[in-house]
């Protein structure tokens, strides 16, 4: 009779001395790696295939360029000790460290910076981001098959440790790009004789402060420190463990419980238990990125300016960022974000930026009706957004902002690759949009407005506008050149070429046993330059 | 031996007998191939299973490619967009810019060689060595999930059913069914609230170094529902099974309790559970992408969706043949099991 009933309590019983038995044991075997939790996965270790800032993490601990970071994220000296730029601004010459050395003991030579320059943008490499090296000369004519010769872009090794590059024009942010993963150097003398598995851990060789050691896809990429570094006598960290992680809650959990060192996102609704029960731990500082929505000027009524004016006034920017997502988003009432290099401090803004908001609302109405709307003929907008919490907020806000003028919204959301697809062919009314900076520099935000441009996803199109940023290109001085970009800018907002919300912020949790970690707009804090402290 | 051979020779009656198996169960087609096939009816069977599966999985694969060619948006479509001739290049790389009917063929062709090409999203690894690199974890995971809803399972049920409409069964019942109906998405993260951060017994999450604490967590919750669905089969079962003659004959020949309800009722009364037993196994040993998800297991539960919502179509198509295959498989064990289990089946 109690047979069954003994053996399951029985069951019961020995599970429970499984789990107190073994508990004490769990304790976290890396003490001395810094635990990361990075984001997504990593697609590859190889930097011509990547296209993520979760990728850039790793990359940019394993990797060096000529130039890299400094903890603010601005451009100093890496594998090139020095550098001289021509009068015309044209040829940069860059001498090498001596002791530049890939993880396998041979040096880092210039003809590896040629051949990774070349490689990058070979057709047949199919690198994502090759178009940020294209300010160097011909970059662009090989990638799109132009010139079929490799030997034509603009890099040359003058011998071992000496490179030369020469640019298209000049280009005030060039040094910034040399930063960015598309212009790490790989081993030439590993992928000429491995060219399938080169990148295959326990076969790659790096050349930054770290080396990869481990990689299991879906759980973490390891790294340690890579003797053959000059610097890895003043490495404090001794390696770093990234998780690939998508779930923030239960990432966040695993920080609390103190295995996660330092969380690259955390979900916004835990802000305010954050900053109250951990107080200090949340970086939340600007980000060199804009959110905005982009109006398809190519459909009636958006060709209409007033129109667009008019939705952009009704939109009530200073609610959105603290009340609607809740971590403070600064309102954007300009379209480069504050804190660029090479731009005026004062950046343009929208003339109506400091009317009071019920003011607002009224011209805007006005707008409507002068172009034909209200109540008996009200405006109907779909208004699509990439499915995703944060996205569904604002835009559920928006559209109750935009009610008050007569306009009936449809909110339509689809997953984020059906949604950019349809961006690109011009396949929406209105619809949700975000930058971040790939570089220092205004420019990189100027182009998504400018005539031709595959991210102009509105068509919006002005002449002046487009010349304003052809003049600038070619020009050296830059507080000039700032100055014109600054027009261009302003034509934009008068024009309401499309409408940003709001800058984002990037959203670090740190644990404080992390010493050295600087915010940033770029959000970019290289392990080398942290510490961590039991 | 050789009485009954068919005139075309022995390994060419394999072959019909393979491919007529559908006649498997009748006597008459059996009698026309050698009588070592015979012998083995079970084993015929099951090669013809596995066999015939082969058409059923490339109307699949076939189905696959192109639904997954007609949703919208492509591999590289992304937030940000890369300049028409990028696009050019990757589609060039990969051969996207091929027609439709040569890009099948040639994943057909590549097919037939074991090869399930290349992933877009894990550049660095195939499709092929990506399963394989999940596949442990997830097999471990599943694996013990499988084990402990079995065991927990049928012993809860078995209980339930000795002690029918009284208090342990009622608590028996209340306990298993809200494992079932509470989703595991809400499981997870309250016991890592209370076991991981609160109580710090057990890691929050994480595979470590693979050791039992890591794997508390995500077992349990993986085998929560199936705990429930095995307990209330196998005590609906155990009480059908105890009510019978035979049991019934075997108490009134004075038999002890004990050996009656584990010698006689036991393994009839697992009929039920074993047929449950293989989607089951099918749906533990494919992984589940909330608890891989939630605990950071890198396992095989995550690739097909992610692979999906990424349009990585290579991901896609060999996630779909591993289940399929997988499933088969499993189907097939649970078919032999009934076998074991069941006189009645064994005979026919």
């Amino acid at each position: 009779m109690t047979i069954a009933l003994r053996s399951f309590a029985g069951a019961l019983a020995l599970s429970a001395i499984f789990l107190t038995g073994t508990a004490l044991d769990s304790g976290r075997a890396e003490a001395a790696d810094m635990v990361v939790y990075n984001g997504g996965d990593v697609t590859s270790l190889d930097p011509h295939k990547l296209s993520g800032d979760w990728e850039d993490r790793v990359a940019g601990d394993i990797y060096e360029g000529l130039m890299t970071e400094d903890p603010k994220a601005k451009p100093v000296a890496g594998q090139a000790e020095s550098h001289e730029i021509s009068d015309d601004g044209l040829t940069y010459t860059f001498h090498l460290r001596e002791d530049a050395r890939w993880s396998d003991g041979e040096p880092v030579t210039a003809e590896d910076f040629v051949y990774a320059f070349r490689r990058l943008q070979a057709p047949k490499t199919a690198a994502q981001y090759a178009y940020l090296q294209y300010p160097i000369k011909n970059a662009e004519a090989i990638n799109t098959g132009k010139i079929e010769d490799l030997s034509q872009l603009g890099v040359r090794a003058i011998d071992d440790k000496t490179l030369e590059i020469t640019l298209e024009r000049p280009t005030p942010y060039f040094l910034g790009a040399l930063t960015h993963y598309t212009a790490y150097p790989v081993p030439k003398h590993l992928i000429e004789t491995n060219p399938d598995d080169w990148v295959q851990i326990g076969t790659i060789v790096t050349n930054g402060p770290y080396k990869p050691v481990e990689w299991v896809p879906g759980s973490h990429v390891l790294t340690a420190k890579n003797e053959e570094w000059y610097g890895v006598d003043d490495l404090q960290i001794d390696g770093v463990r990234f998780l690939s992680m998508e779930d923030n809650s239960a990432g966040f959990k695993r920080y609390r419980a103190g295995e996660i060192d330092w969380m690259t996102d955390f979900p916004k609704d835990q802000f305010a238990f954050i900053e109250e029960n951990l107080p200090g731990q949340a970086h939340v500082v600007p980000f060199a990125g804009l959110y905005y929505y982009v109006f398809n000027t190519s459909k009636p009524p958006f060709d209409n300016a007033d129109v667009r004016k008019a939705l952009s006034m009704a939109v009530n920017r200073q609610v959105i960022g603290p009340q609607v997502l809740g971590t403070g988003e600064p309102p954007a009432y300009g379209w480069v974000p504050p804190g660029m290099a090479n731009y005026p401090e004062d950046g343009a803004r929208v003339e109506w930026a400091d009317m009071p908001y019920g003011e607002r609302v009224e011209e805007a109405k006005t707008l409507l009706s002068e172009a034909g709307y209200g109540p008996d003929n009200p405006l109907n907008v779909v208004l699509r957004y990439n499915t995703n919490e944060n996205h569904k907020r604002a835009a559920v806000a928006v559209a109750a902002m935009w009610k008050p003028l007569g306009v009936n919204v449809e909110l339509n959301n689809a997953e984020v690759k059906v949604h950019y697809a349809d961006l690109r062919a011009g396949d929406f009314e209105t619809a949700r949009a975000g930058w971040l900076a790939d570089y220092n520099d205004p420019i990189n935000f100027l182009d998504l407005l400018k005539s031709g441009v595959e991210m102009n996803y509105g068509r919006w199109s002005n002449e002046t506008y487009n010349k304003l940023l052809d003049q600038a290109s070619s020009m050296q001085d830059l507080e000039e050149r700032g100055k014109v970009l600054k027009e261009a800018e302003q034509i934009a907002l008068d024009d309401s070429a499309a409408l940003p919300i709001y800058y984002y912020l990037s959203e670090n949790i740190v644990s404080p046993k992390v010493k050295g970690f600087e915010d940033n707009v770029f959000d970019k804090h290289r392990t080398r330059y942290m510490s961590l402290e039991e | 031996m050789t009485i009954d051979l068919p005139p075309c020779g022995g390994d060419a009656g394999r072959q019909r007998g393979v491919l007529a198996g559908a006649n498997v169960s009748s006597c008459g087609t059996l009698r026309r191939y050698p009588r070592r096939h015979r012998k083995h009816p079970m084993l015929r069977y099951a090669t013809f299973r596995l066999l015939s599966t082969i058409p059923v999985l490339l109307i699949a694969i076939t189905a696959c490619f192109f639904i997954l060619r007609l949703a919208p948006g492509g591999p590289f479509d992304q937030e940000r967009a890369l300049p028409p001739a990028v696009l050019a290049n990757l589609r060039a790389y990969y051969h996207l810019d091929d027609t439709l009917i040569v890009q099948y063929l040639r994943y057909l062709g590549r097919l037939a060689q074991f090869d399930l090409g290349p992933s877009f999203t894990t550049k660095d690894f195939t499709v092929a060595q990506q399963i394989a690199i999940g596949l442990p974890y997830t097999l471990i995971v599943g694996g013990s999930a499988f084990l402990l809803a079995m065991v927990a399972g049928v012993i809860s049920g078995v209980c339930g059913a000795l002690y029918q409409n009284r208090w342990a069964d009622y608590g028996i019942a209340a306990v298993v069914i809200t494992g079932l109906v509470v989703p595991n998405f809400l499981v997870a993260p309250i016991l890592q609230l209370i076991f991981g951060v609160k109580l710090d017994w057990l890691p929050v999450g994480g595979w470590g170094d693979g050791s039992l604490p890591y794997l508390i967590m995500p077992v349990i919750v993986l085998a929560l529902p199936h705990i429930a669905r095995i307990s209330r089969l196998m005590r609906g079962s155990m009480i059908e099974t105890l009510n019978a003659n035979f049991i019934k004959t075997a108490t009134a020949k004075g038999i002890g309790r004990r050996r009656t309800v584990i010698g006689h009722a036991l393994r009839p009364a697992l009929t039920p559970v074993v047929s449950y037993l293989g989607p089951a196994a099918g749906y533990l040993l494919t992984g589940s992408i909330v608890v891989e998800q939630i605990f950071g297991i890198p396992g095989i539960g995550r690739y097909f969706i992610n692979a999906a919502l990424n349009r990585d179509y290579g991901m896609v198509l060999g996630t779909v043949i591993f289940y399929m295959v997988l499933i088969v498989v499993l189907n097939l064990l649970v078919d032999l099991a009934y076998a074991w289990l069941d006189p009645k089946v064994r005979t026919r």
